[in-house]
């Protein structure tokens, strides 16, 4: 019998990586929150790969960081090992990540979820959301209680009609072995919403004394351990080591022996993969002329045996599976824990959406994560954080929070959504951002905690840090501007053996710098009124005065761009009534419905023309009398 | 702040005066980059609605002489500050102006934009919006329907092809840097140089077929010079085919610049007759003489004509000594006559000569090879495909300048990340020309040519 079992003012679907992002920023800014879950022991759950960051993943962690969100902190704690990728290809794709303890992680996320004020957490499965004649949302539960909010946001991962593949296998499941959602996509599509069925896979689990290690090769931590999170003073050490493996033509002749038991080529999954994360059969049928493709066996945590095979990821029948896994040199003897399998699930298309993640045509309710078409935890955390806060923020009758493309890859990720959707479950990658000499992982504070504080969830004690930590970088740009380095000998020799011009007049600190073959710590013996300041900023200051130049264009650019935002577009504009647009032009935008000029330009299929024809058309609304405006 | 947008607003056509509008908050500023006043006035400080008189430079190359209309926002046609450059006119020189002024800051207007502000500033009442929107769209549509079609077969591939190595070097790099664990190949500094080396080889080529081909549609701007009654005027009616001016054995007779456009073989010539150059005392003529060593000296091609019956002078010799700097053939006219005229002096200042006899028209084939080798279009094979308007010559010369500015950034040693960067600049440059866009077609690549992903 259903019953009424609360009132909340948001709700939030979902207790993944963007559900907890969302949860908790909603009761951080003062509302009072529910958050559901299908299990309990799922809360946080890292279902594919045991690690958090990576290029452009590592800087949207940060970037949550800086907004007040908790994923670094909850990385920063449970992480196994740390390592920078990228050095020596430059600043702007330097990118942290960390291998995590998985049990640990989401013990961790689930403890501070229970502790949040404000916050209640639910084990239950959502079967039906509709709107309530006062405007709220009803949401009823399996087991018929039913609670009311004001906003919800819809975080569903991979449970939204899950459906399990493993070769000619499948059934209906959740990742990991969970209840998938099962009534939930019918309520969803009832009230006009459009889903899609993508897919997404994991490779096996496979027992760690099972594994010959003596010749695989190691991948250890870097020293000194970079933490994620700017609270985390002292990140603590390397704890595990990773091993790399590769596939041999032996494998690859079992799995093209197999490849029609797939149900990726045998047509049974309908649902689109990524691109970005193939199986290991989509990489040997697409690129068929390697001979060997690569593997890392990486622990899954600190009080379990399982290892995760990177880059094995399979929906072949498990027979097929165990002959490809022990063809590989150290997996000869290998014991499966958990077999590889395929995922197919539901998805909104997020055109449908805003970019404060809010569905446009049913106010209130809000998407993040797999639910809105995109992949990895990263992602799914920064679109929760996102959709939390802007909830928040719209209960409260505050200004929303947009993050534009100039000012995060949370923006770039957010605006790509939706306003060009995706074909297939979306990554982020650095080569999305066409500003990524200006955001970068190292300041991602100086980008994001002024945000983070408006809206209200950095604290008091971080905006002291941070602000203490701009006064010493302006310091030391001034500090470096104004200090000449005299000619001398020792100078000259560091030149020198630098490959670099020498000096007969005084020089510029700052101008040294500048110099690509040089670096603070190569000019430290003749710097020497060198402040003892944090290594960090010495860091960011080098990088700036590196890259001026290039720096500087890219903030002419995001001019350009911002002044094209600032031109909104009515929210319920009909573009086929607009003579002058051509007429692919007249449909994309009535499908995308874009918020301003700049986005309405980003849409593919809009020319320079269109955007020129509504530029006027903006104009002669604002020129129009005003006992025009309000005839309909 | 709009960015400065300029374009020719007069028609096109040979001869009469081109005008050159310049709008935007920096419009005073580019001009006075190109314009220099004969008073050494500064457009910036200048009122609206007054001229001045001067010379268009391109850098320090004297380009025209020109007058600049100055309009202070709101007061102009499209409600901000505007600068009308008119000068002399051809299509060459006013396009080589509005080049000049491109360079200097301005961006080239879109189809309808000096319209579009026009309404944008409050100059246009309600009732012209919508047909405002409409000229756009059309104009839109009929200047990518021009692109495409000049897009179309061999030079479409050419940019194509530059396009697609640019992408696939962006592409190879992108996955170097988002799959650092992926068994990706390292990135050759070497192969990235010459890739990067050829694309810039290959830009400069079309660049100057651009200006190849512009000659082929638009005619040599050719000066036919010489001192009196060396038969100027009778080569300019043999290659023009009819009387234009007036011929006569009286010294001095054209005094007029009498322009005509001919065919030289394949090579429109874009001809003007001018006076001889000699001292005089008549003040009239004089005027005629110091023009016609002006425009010699700004001119395209100089046909330096001499009487081969007579024996050299010094106004020969004069006409020689400025021959040095311009792309000139020397004349020897009326073989048909006994020789009196010792060459020596001409022929170690002069690379191209020609015997000809401007009455029967002997040597006018040799004329005209040579010609070809000095206008470079002997070269020019119109079937490889050359860039056509201003448009594609800007988006190429972009995109040569961000090659150009990577290749430099990887001899600097700068980190691969920003010179990526640069190279997707480039690459933005030639997909405007089609309208696709950057990071998505990276993105695509990566994907379809990496075996990338965990």
């Amino acid at each position: 019998m259903k019953f009424n079992a609360g009132e909340f003012d948001i709700a939030v679907i979902g207790a993944g990586h963007a559900g907890i992002e969302a949860a908790l920023a909603c009761a951080r800014l003062g509302c009072n929150t529910a958050i559901f879950t299908i299990n309990m022991d799922a809360v946080g759950n890292c279902p594919c790969n045991p690690s958090i960051g990576g290029t452009a993943k590592g800087h949207l962690v940060r970037e949550i960081d800086a907004l007040g969100g908790e994923m670094g902190k909850a990385a920063d704690e449970c992480f196994l090992q740390m390592r920078m990728l990228n050095r020596g290809k430059g600043p702007a794709v330097h990118s942290l990540r960390a291998q995590i303890d998985r049990r640990a992680y989401s013990t961790r996320m689930k403890h501070t979820l229970e502790l949040q004020k404000n916050l209640e957490v639910h084990q239950a499965e959502i079967t039906e959301l509709e709107k309530t004649d006062d405007n709220k949302w009803l949401i009823t539960t399996r087991l018929e209680a039913q609670y009311t909010a004001k906003a919800v946001i819809l975080a569903t991962g991979t449970y939204l009609g899950g459906r399990i593949y493993v070769g000619d296998v499948s059934y209906e499941s959740g990742p990991d072995g969970m209840f998938p959602s099962k009534y939930l996509p019918d309520s969803l599509e009832k009230m006009g919403m459009r889903l899609r069925r993508f897919k997404t896979g994991t490779p096996a689990r496979v027992l760690k004394s099972s594994i010959d290690f003596s010749e695989l090769e190691e991948q250890c931590g870097d020293e000194p351990v970079v933490p994620f999170s700017y609270d985390t003073e002292h990140p603590g050490e390397n704890k595990v080591k990773c091993h790399v493996s590769w596939t041999n033509e032996n494998t690859k002749q079992i799995i093209l022996d197999n490849i029609h038991r797939s149900p990726m080529y045998s047509g049974k999954i309908e649902g689109i993969g990524p691109r970005y994360c193939p199986s290991i059969e989509d990489k040997i049928v697409r690129f068929s002329d390697k001979k060997r493709h690569q593997l890392f066996i990486e622990p899954c945590g600190l009080d379990t045996e399982e290892m995760y095979l990177q880059g094995m990821s399979s929906s072949l029948p498990e027979d097929v599976q165990l002959k490809f896994y022990h063809s590989i040199k150290g997996l000869e003897k290998c014991i499966v824990m958990r077999p590889a399998y395929a995922i197919e699930y539901f998805c909104a298309d997020p055109i449908q959406m805003n970019s404060t993640l809010e569905f446009r045509d049913l106010p209130g309710l809000y998407g993040a994560g797999q639910f809105n078409g995109s992949s990895g935890y990263e992602e799914a955390a920064a679109q929760g954080l996102v959709a939390g806060i802007n909830a928040a923020l719209k209960i409260q009758n505050k200004e929303p929070m947009i993050l534009d493309r100039a000012s995060s890859y949370i923006g770039t990720l957010i605006d790509d959504l939706v306003t060009k959707g995706c074909n297939d479950p979306y990554r982020m990658m650095t080569s999305r951002s066409e500003y990524r000499l200006v955001l970068r992982q190292d300041n991602a504070d100086v980008r994001l905690t002024p945000t983070g504080r408006a809206v209200g969830l950095v604290t008091d004690e971080r905006w002291e840090s941070f602000n203490k930590k701009q006064e010493l970088m302006k310091a030391e740009f001034e500090r470096i501007k104004n200090t000449v380095i005299s000619p001398s000998d020792k100078l000259n020799e560091i030149l020198t053996a630098n490959n670099t011009t020498t000096v007969s007049t005084g020089i510029r600190l700052q101008d040294l710098l500048k110099r690509p073959e040089l670096n603070y710590e190569k000019l430290k013996d003749i710097d020497i009124t060198r402040p003892d300041i944090s290594p960090i900023i010495f860091e960011q200051v080098e990088i700036e005065i590196k890259y001026e130049g290039y720096i500087r264009r890219q903030y002419a650019n995001i001019e350009q761009v911002r002044r094209l935002e600032k031109k909104l577009l009515p929210k319920e504009l009909d573009y086929s009534t607009i003579e002058g647009l051509r007429l692919e032009a007249r449909e994309k935008l009535n499908k995308v419905h874009p918020e301003n000029i700049g986005q309405a330009g980003r849409i593919s299929g809009v020319s320079p023309a269109d955007i020129s024809v509504l530029v006027i058309y903006l104009a002669s609304l604002k020129n129009r009398p005003e006992g025009k405006t309000d005839d309909n | 702040m709009e960015k400065t947008i300029a374009a020719i607003s007069t028609a096109n056509g040979v001869g009469g005066i081109g005008v050159i509008r310049i709008s935007g908050e920096n419009a005073l500023t580019v001009a006075d980059r190109v314009f220099r006043s004969v008073t050494n006035k500064k457009i910036e400080n200048m009122k609206g609605y007054t001229a001045a008189y001067g010379h268009i430079y391109d850098d320090d190359e004297l380009i025209d002489e020109a007058v600049a209309l100055v309009f202070k926002a709101p007061h102009s046609y499209t409600g901000e500050d505007v600068v009308e450059l008119s000068c002399h006119g051809g299509m060459y020189v006013t396009k080589r102006v509005l080049r000049a002024v491109l360079k200097n800051g301005a961006a080239s207007a879109e189809p309808g934009e000096f319209t579009k502000r026009a309404f944008l500033c409050g100059k246009m009442g309600l009732t012209e919006a919508e047909a405002v929107m409409n000229i756009i769209s059309a104009r839109g549509a009929q200047s990518a329907k021009a692109a495409l079609s000049c897009m179309e077969g061999k030079l479409r591939k050419r940019i194509d092809n530059v396009r697609d190595d640019l992408i696939n070097t962006a592409a190879h790099l992108s996955a170097w840097a988002d799959y650092p664990e992926d068994d990706i190949p390292e990135v050759d500094a070497e192969n990235l140089l010459n890739t990067l080396k050829a694309c810039s080889s290959e830009l400069s080529k079309l660049l100057k077929s651009y200006d190849t081909g512009k000659i082929m549609r638009e005619g040599v701007d050719t000066v036919i010079a010489g001192r009196p009654n060396v038969g100027k005027s009778t080569l300019m009616n043999l290659l023009s085919g009819c009387d234009r001016s007036i011929v006569t054995d009286i010294p001095g007779t054209t005094r007029d610049i009498i322009e005509e456009t001919v065919m030289l073989g394949d090579i429109p010539l874009r001809l003007s007759d001018t006076a001889g150059i000699h001292s005089t005392d008549d003040p009239v003529e004089k005027i005629g003489v110091e023009k016609a060593k002006d425009r010699l000296l700004k001119a395209g091609l100089v046909l330096a004509v001499y009487d081969s019956s007579r024996p050299l002078s010094e106004d020969d010799k004069a006409l020689t000594d400025l021959l040095s700097d311009a792309p000139s053939v020397a004349i020897i006219n009326k073989t048909d006559l006994p020789t009196k005229l010792e060459t020596e002096y001409i022929q170690s200042r002069v690379k191209h000569i020609v015997y000809l006899s401007a009455i029967d028209g002997n040597g006018a084939e040799e004329l005209e090879k040579q010609v070809s080798d000095i206008i470079g279009t002997s070269n020019l094979d119109a079937s490889q495909g050359i860039l056509a308007n201003e448009r594609q010559r800007s988006s190429a010369e972009s995109a040569l300048q961000s090659i150009t500015e990577a290749i430099d950034a990887i001899h600097m040693g700068v980190t691969l990340d920003a010179v990526t960067v640069i190279i997707e600049e480039a690459i933005d440059h030639l997909l405007s020309l089609t309208g696709e866009r950057v990071t998505e077609s990276v993105v695509s690549q990566v994907f379809s040519h990496f075996c990338v992903g965990k």
